[in-house]
């Protein structure tokens, strides 16, 4: 009885995490008779009475209300859509696009048109995952200039860190703009080019350890020493 | 003539030396390699992707495809051509059905997930070698799977039951029965049953068995592998 795999191991699919009526299956992890076993790959979290495991890898899964980085692949009369990450495009409507006013024949490539990137938020996500976007709400909006990185979704959490903790600390330090969408993709742009990539490298170095320990320590020893070069 | 000692001088119901590797394909979501004996299986993870044609979207979950190739220089025999074969989408099909049955797809409907297994060594026990690396590679791309599948061969060479047999025994004079066979070892089902040959009904299950203790062994080395490509990096 009890729990058979500690707190913050990996664990792989179909390994037994706990055993007994004690414990509550969380996202990760099902019950099955009496065991609680992990269907994903990932680290396992114990917080009171709930296992889970947080997945380590995996493609990006939309949910509402994330904020996300998306590219403008297409349009129509009425919408334009979206490349977001996902398997299928998310769908922009007139109405969701702007506050102004847009006059009935205006070209709609003044706007957005083909390539843009914008940061977007998620709206509504039905159960055959059609996704609706809207640009109305603080921060969202057409990105200019910068630098894209996609890193996995799933790690998304450590580059933002508690509270926003770690991306705070690459922001200061190299005095970049950054924005990290929900799903995977980061936009940087800074006044120098050194501190774009010094940031760029930060983020990929997070997203190669994303499952260490003492991350923060190890990134801002990093970002230190980059900035005296 | 009795078989008396494999060819390799294994024991019966000994594998061959086996050896996994995961993320060995960086552009794919998720891969991995299964080596066993002389036969080498690698496996991709592509998607969740756009799905054409439309009318084979599901609207309630993602559909699973799975690709299967021996590569042209991979081995020897008649059954190595290169291109996609009758016998290559029996093994597509059987692949699939085993994967289904752990697999939760229900988080991507209408979208499609790509499992290409592509054999660059073969030496008999492809089937399975390419299901013991394609369920790694899903569950390195971070799929949601009641249980890892493994998958081995067990059969009856002369007048033995034996266990991973490799081409010199399944092409043995006297004849030879081979029993590809995928198992969860967590819950003890069974994901794919094959026979090719005649068995009499106590020797199959002799032969199951053999094939289940083989099974957990795999299990074993396949979980390693998963939990190594983390660990290495501390």
């Amino acid at each position: 009885m009890g729990i058979l795999i500690e707190d913050k191991q990996i664990v792989v699919p179909g390994e037994e995490v706990a055993e007994g009526m004690d414990f509550l299956p969380a996202p990760g992890t099902f019950r099955d008779g009496d065991k609680i076993v992990a269907c994903q790959l990932g680290l396992v979290n114990i917080s009171g009475r709930l296992i889970k495991v947080i997945p380590l890898e995996g493609a990006y899964m939309p949910k509402r209300g994330d904020v996300v980085i998306g590219k403008i692949n297409d349009l129509t009369y009425s919408n334009w859509f979206v490349d977001i990450g996902y398997a299928y495009e998310a769908a922009l409507s007139m109405k969701e696009a702007t506050t102004e006013f847009i006059e009935r024949g205006a070209e709609l490539t003044d706007y957005y048109t083909y390539d843009d990137v914008i940061v977007a938020k998620i709206t509504n996500v039905t159960k055959s995952k059609s996704i609706d976007l809207s640009m109305i709400g603080p921060g969202l909006r057409k990105l200019q200039g910068g630098r894209l990185l996609e890193i996995s979704a799933q790690k998304v959490p450590r580059v933002v860190g508690k509270q926003g903790s770690m991306i705070s600390m690459i922001k200061e330090i190299t005095n970049c703009q950054i924005i990290v969408g929900q799903n995977g993709r980061v936009w940087i742009s800074g006044t120098e080019i050194w501190q774009e990539r010094l940031a760029s490298e930060a983020v990929l170095l997070i997203a190669r350890k994303a499952h260490t320990h003492g991350l923060t320590d190890r990134v801002k020893a990093f970002l230190e020493s980059g900035s005296k070069k | 003539m009795s078989y008396n000692k494999r060819n390799d001088g294994r024991a019966f119901d000994e594998l061959r030396p086996m050896d996994a590797k995961v993320g060995i394909i960086k552009n794919a979501l998720g891969s991995a390699m299964f080596r066993i004996g002389k036969t080498v299986a690698l496996a991709a993870v592509y998607g969740p992707s756009e799905l054409f044609p439309k009318f084979l979207q599901k609207k309630e979950e993602g559909l699973l495809r799975c690709t299967y190739n021996m590569m042209a220089f991979s081995g020897s025999g008649t059954r190595v051509k290169p291109g996609p074969s009758r016998r290559s989408r029996e093994i597509e099909l059987v692949t699939r059905n085993a994967l289904e049955s752990v697999l939760d797809l229900s988080e991507c409907p209408r979208a499609v997930i790509n499992v290409n297994i592509e054999l660059i060594q073969t030496d008999a026990g492809t089937r399975c070698a390419g299901i013991c690396a394609a369920s790694m590679a899903l569950a390195d791309a971070g799929f949601k799977m009641k249980d890892l599948v493994a998958a081995v061969s067990a059969g009856l060479v002369g007048d033995k039951i034996v266990l991973d047999l490799d081409y010199s025994e399944e092409s043995f004079e006297e004849g030879a029965v081979d029993i590809p066979m995928a198992f969860m070892p967590r819950t003890g089902k069974i994901a794919l049953l094959q026979l090719d040959g005649e068995i009499t009904k106590e020797q199959l299950r002799e032969a199951i068995k053999l094939a289940k203790k083989g099974c957990k062994q795999i299990c074993e080395v396949q979980r390693q592998a998963l939990k190594e490509k983390y660990k290495t990096e501390e």
